[in-house]
């Protein structure tokens, strides 16, 4: 009888070298692989905001009946937009404010540069100083902060004051107290006349 | 599995069936004459409750879903249409709702005869850790559940329970939200969030059936603890489950139900908060946002800390901490009864997750918020300081010889006269099959 140079079960030999065997279980494991990748982003990404969501892209509103310290909310995204007309006290209030002082020191504006510093300037409306524009959620959890309406507890840096677990905003939306780690953000925005805002 | 079976095929179609498909010999094997510790406590009854509290859920939840609504518009209306026009709904609902309490209840009470009594100890770590998956996988759950409603609580709990993913901001910029956005299925929580919790909410109860399959299958290699945590030694120390435990369980399952349906009937909304029956309003938050009361220790322990990213992080490790347990304990007694030191530490511990729940429900202002912080330290120094040492120091109390003389005592002379030769001298071995098949378990 003729003796077999090859086992009959190439893979259970450890010091055999590759077969083709192999190279098939591999490179057919390994597409497979890819292939179930590939199947697997469709059920991921059909959760990302879809066409409908991206194309709600951008609100205008008329502000000429907000009158100085009076505030306004809007929606925008799904999201409310705090628009405030301050006083000349809450502008200075803001403007004493030393930046070393600020829990968060980027301005978190998206109209300027990601490292523009959190200067009331650079969080107020470009050249409309009265005006502050920004995403009424508060950076810890998503909560709403109260100071919107002129009866609302204010914190007691005269700004905003987070129910939910106590973050303080000051006359610039920046915080200054409490758990939130960033300023609250400021959207996208120009004005398109003295009294019309466009968000996005 | 466990023991030999002794399953006889009554019917020419048992034989037929059996042959093909065992599953009556399975359930004959693992519920009737399933061997099981001779003195099982009233605690050990939660577990047939929490069975009973998923199939609950389940039925009640299936019929329920045949009147919801998934719509931000339809959702809240279609609630109180249930609680209003369709037939029963206010008891289904009411039912569902309570039911998640009560699970809750029963799965706590669970969690901590297991603590106490060592059960997650050697062999019994996978039993363990499958059942801390079904607690996480109830937490969400429950949750989304919640979310369901509609309600103010639910929309704000949805809001920041979700923005907690949004803490990974603080590791990746971008991540976090980017995360978060994926979730909401848009750029705040909404319509798309709604329909998706809802998804989740029904497949989530038949992973929870999966797993518990698995945590019945895990119990039932090595067999049941029990409240001396010693070992079962011959056939004395156990009865088979059913007459014996069937009726056990039966019973305080009906005591179970008393209490449950007497907050269904009499006190529905005792647990829920009045600010769900006002319609989700996104442009505005509750004052108080406290989530439903089986949340509020992990709530405590989130809002302890003053760090976003941190306190995020700390509300995981609470509950996943848990999958430790059985290398963090480092006793080489199961029983808490039998553990002088240690003890002390664990009834502390039972008070500060008590605590923490009250805490949870508070402001974090003043003397709440260091309180909070107090326990939030002992939660974890628990796990991870007190766990680990008392086991190295601790000098356990002398154990019983067997689980029937801790029943019987000693002085039950005959009984102890007969342990002690089983043990000492082996005079009278049990049937030698049944023993050696014991050893193996064992």
């Amino acid at each position: 009888m003729a003796t077999y140079e090859t086992p009959l079960n190439p893979t259970l030999e450890p010091d055999q070298e590759p077969t083709r065997r192999d190279v098939i279980l591999i490179a057919a494991s390994g597409f497979a692989a890819i292939g179930a990748a590939a199947a697997l982003w469709p059920l991921l990404d059909q959760m990302n905001p879809d066409q409908s969501m991206l194309s709600l892209a951008t609100t205008e509103v008329d502000i000429s009946h907000v009158e100085a310290g009076q505030a306004i909310t809007v929606m925008w995204r799904g999201k409310p937009i705090f628009i405030r007309h301050r006083t000349d006290q809450e502008i200075g209030k803001a403007k004493d404010v030393k930046l070393d002082d600020l829990v968060d020191p980027l301005a978190r504006n998206a109209n300027l540069p990601d490292d523009a510093p959190a200067t009331d300037d650079n969080r107020a409306a470009k050249d409309r100083e009265p005006w502050l524009v920004m995403i009424g959620i508060c950076t810890h959890l998503g909560c709403i902060p109260k100071g919107q309406a002129v009866g609302d507890y204010k914190g007691q840096f005269g700004g905003w004051f987070c129910p939910c677990h106590g973050s303080q905003y000051d006359t610039a939306g920046r915080i200054r107290l409490g758990p939130a780690p960033q300023n609250l953000a400021i959207p996208p925005y120009s004005f398109a006349s003295d009294t019309k805002i466009k968000i996005g | 599995m466990a023991h030999p079976s002794t399953y006889q095929p009554g019917s020419g179609f048992e034989r037929w069936l059996d042959a093909r498909l065992p599953v009556v010999r399975v359930m004959h094997d693992q519920f009737v004459v399933f061997p099981t510790p001779r003195n099982l406590n009233y605690w050990w009854t939660f577990g047939g409750i929490l069975t009973f509290m998923l199939a609950v859920q389940i039925a009640t939840g299936v019929v329920l879903a045949m009147h919801y609504v998934p719509t931000p518009e339809g959702a809240f209306d279609s609630v109180e249409r249930i609680m209003r026009d369709v037939n029963w709904g206010w008891f289904l609902r009411y039912t569902h709702a309570v039911g998640a309490s009560m699970f809750f209840l029963a799965v706590y009470i669970h969690t901590v005869r297991g603590l106490y009594y060592g059960s997650y100890k050697a062999p019994r770590e996978v039993v363990w850790i499958l059942g801390v998956l079904i607690l996480l996988l109830m937490i969400a759950t429950a949750f989304m559940g919640y979310s369901l409603v509609w309600g103010q609580m639910s929309f704000w709990a949805v809001t920041v329970i979700t923005n907690l993913f949004s803490s990974l901001d603080a590791v990746i910029p971008g991540l976090g939200t980017k995360l978060v956005e994926w979730i909401w299925g848009g750029f705040s929580v909404g319509g798309p969030t709604l329909n998706r919790l809802y998804s989740l909410h029904y497949l989530f109860p038949f992973v929870i059936a999966g797993v518990v399959l698995l945590h019945i299958w895990a119990l039932h290699i090595p067999g049941n603890n029990n409240p001396t945590g010693i070992d079962v030694k011959s056939a004395k120390d156990t009865v088979p489950f059913h007459p014996y435990y069937t009726i056990k369980d039966g019973f305080a399952l009906v005591a179970f139900i008393v209490l449950f349906a007497a907050i269904v009937f009499y006190a529905p909304n005792l647990l829920g908060h009045p600010d769900n029956y006002v319609p989700a309003n996104p442009l505005q938050t509750p004052p108080h946002i406290v989530p439903e009361w089986y949340f509020l220790p992990f709530y405590a322990i989130l809002r302890a800390i003053p760090n976003k990213l941190l306190g995020v992080a700390a509300l995981m490790t609470s509950i996943s901490i848990l999958f430790f347990v059985p290398w963090l304990d480092t006793s080489k007694v199961r029983s808490t009864s039998y553990r002088p030191i240690y003890k002390w530490f664990f009834w502390a511990f039972v008070l500060t997750c008590i605590a923490l729940g009250y805490l949870g429900s508070q402001q974090p202002e003043g003397w709440y918020l260091i309180f909070g912080r107090v326990c939030t330290i002992y939660y974890f120094a628990f796990f991870l300081v007190v766990m680990p040492v008392t086991g190295l120091i601790e000098r356990p109390r002398a154990l019983p010889g067997s689980i029937t003389e801790s029943v019987l005592g000693p002085e039950e002379s005959g009984e102890i006269e007969e342990t002690k030769n089983t043990k000492e001298t082996k005079a009278t071995p049990p049937p030698a099959a049944r023993k050696r098949k014991r050893e193996e378990v064992l």
